[in-house]
């Protein structure tokens, strides 16, 4: 394949996927059974021009391959508020991809769409919010994968073996405890974005094994939490004992070696995350947006976010917006969901999100999420201050125009 | 001095030291070359033309797009010196070689040379990896 009898876009791909192999000294490289792509998303010409040149190479995805998040939403194209000269580019470089193969499913959680990988599977995901619930959660193996690379994988279907794809490089690094955390908490959304944006930055590039989670704790919370790790820090799998699938127990998360490294986390470790996540002040700050769905919303979360809005209207002085795949806006469509949001005045955002293209437009004051990858970001991505809250506190928020927190829940028990 | 060439090439400049990991998507500015996450300590220091230093990257995939942007834009760094190696950032510096010709090498230091490192105020990589700081 490198000497290009494939086309001049393997022989490319093939020299992209053996220099990162030899980067991680990896003795060889390995099939992958599906792909997920981040490269689609527009950074400036060196986007396009790498695309164009795969492209022009007779490039074709060699297994089944999604597509991450563009700068635009195809289905609500009126949001953007950018310039249209990067608009076109945008549009190109994703026809760039689906031209090469790839399913266009825009959406950065390609763990809820129908088909995702099963445990054991070799994958190649670049989206380090995907890369980490597919390595932990689902129990696939994808290294951290980052732009290029993920669709000359695509191409080629080939990988480096090494880092996450092996055994050696699977098993935890350091272990968090939950400690003297009320029930109440433990059994609320709030607290996987938060322990989760703990983590990420005391484990910096290590494994965390987690140990005090619930055993029965859903998949959106693994989303939370593994999204708010991979932006502290570059968490591409952690263990949660009892909870996720390589962790039955403490000594198999640490696959028999001792714990060289053990945090303990209690609610003053926790509340100290929390705040880190808050830029705005919000005594002194209107209210002027709030942003779900960082990563795309689940069906299960659009259900508590329709069940907590019970048909309320958003207060005219919020903005108020929910990112999402195009699939899962199908699903609540189906249910008539789409419908009751919209009559509350909620905007649903897809193919793409709020924080990495101008489609909140203006509004004055902070914004409020529930997601501390959003909290983390959006300062940086759009120049604006943010809050960070329970999905409780937001949808109360949006509706009264003004911060509203559940406050009792970070008491001393 | 324990250090192994991720990617080779030559670079010459001042040090500049990160005291937290950075990931270059969401957190450094491909069109101005400096800092621009609102949550490190060092928000709106310049990389461009500079020897970073810093532990590791964190964060986005989007990393190895915003550093060949950067290569494009003339903004990159001078050289990545790390303490853990970054496929993602590995990732961005093959890509931006293969479309422009050049690119930011990155070198992942030994526990010594990395204490060296970040005393250092300036350093030189020369293309056969010879690392030398002042």
């Amino acid at each position: 394949m490198l000497a290009g009898e494939a086309g001049g876009a393997q022989a490319m791909a093939m020299r992209i996927v053996t220099g990162l192999a030899e980067s991680m000294d990896a003795r060889e490289l390995l099939s992958i059974e599906g792909a997920h792509i981040d490269s689609c998303l527009y950074h400036g010409q060196s986007s396009i021009d790498f695309a164009q040149r795969l492209a022009d190479g007779g490039a074709a995805v060699a297994v089944p391959t999604t597509l991450n998040v563009s700068s635009l939403d195809l289905l609500h194209p009126d949001l953007f508020h950018g310039p249209v000269d990067e608009a076109a580019l945008s549009r190109r470089l994703m026809s760039l991809y689906e031209s090469m193969g790839c399913t266009p499913t825009w959406t950065c959680a390609p763990y809820q769409l129908e088909e995702r990988p099963s445990f054991g599977q070799h994958i190649a995901w670049a989206e380090s919010n995907a890369i980490v619930f597919a390595n932990s959660v689902l129990g696939a193996r994808t290294h951290r994968y980052g732009d290029f690379i993920d669709i000359c994988a695509a191409l080629t279907g080939r990988a480096p073996a090494a880092g996450l794809h092996l055994d050696e490089h699977r098993r935890g690094e350091v272990l968090f405890r939950l400690r003297g955390v009320s029930d109440a908490l433990l059994d609320h959304d709030v607290l996987a974005p938060i322990l989760g944006y703990l983590i990420g930055h005391e484990a910096g590039a290590r494994v965390p094994v987690i140990e005090g989670l619930p055993p029965d704790t859903p998949e959106h919370r693994l989303k939370a939490l593994g999204s708010a790790a991979a932006s502290s820090g570059a968490v591409g799998l952690f263990h949660a004992v009892g909870v996720t699938p390589e962790a039955p127990d403490l000594e198999t998360a640490f696959d028999g070696q001792p714990t060289a490294t053990t945090i303990d986390v209690g609610l003053a470790e926790l509340r100290i995350a929390r705040d880190r996540l808050t830029t705005a002040t919000v005594d002194q700050q209107p209210l002027g947006a709030v942003s779900l769905g960082t990563p795309h919303y689940s069906v299960t979360e659009f259900g508590r976010l329709v069940e907590l809005l019970d048909g309320r209207r958003i207060s005219p002085a919020v903005k108020c917006f929910v990112n999402t795949g195009r699939d899962i806006w199908n699903e609540i469509g189906l249910r008539g969901w789409a419908a009751a949001l919209e009559a509350s005045g909620v905007q649903v955002v897809t193919d793409t999100c709020t924080y990495i293209t101008p489609v909140m437009g203006e509004f004055s004051g902070y914004a409020l999420t529930d997601s501390a990858k959003w909290a983390h970001y959006a300062p940086g991505n759009l120049g604006i201050d943010v809050a960070f809250g329970s999905v409780d506190d937001c949808v109360e928020s949006a509706v009264s125009g003004q911060l509203v927190r559940h406050g009792r829940l970070w008491d001393d028990p | 001095m324990t250090i192994t060439v991720v990617v080779a090439g030559a670079a010459n400049g001042p040090v500049v030291v990160l005291d937290e990991p950075l990931s270059f998507w969401g957190g450094f500015s491909a069109i101005s070359g400096a800092v621009t996450d609102e949550h490190h300590a060092q928000a709106g220091t310049r990389l461009a033309g500079a020897i970073v230093v810093m532990e590791s990257g964190r964060g986005s995939s989007s990393a190895s797009s915003v550093l060949a942007e950067s290569v494009r834009l003339g903004t990159a760094p001078a050289a990545i010196l790390l303490r853990r190696n970054d496929d993602i950032l590995v990732t961005g510096a093959l890509a931006a070689r293969e479309l422009y010709g050049t690119t930011v090498p990155i070198v992942v230091l030994g526990e010594s040379t990395y204490a060296e490192a970040i005393r250092s105020t300036s350093a030189t990589l020369t293309d056969a990896g010879l690392l030398s700081f002042a």
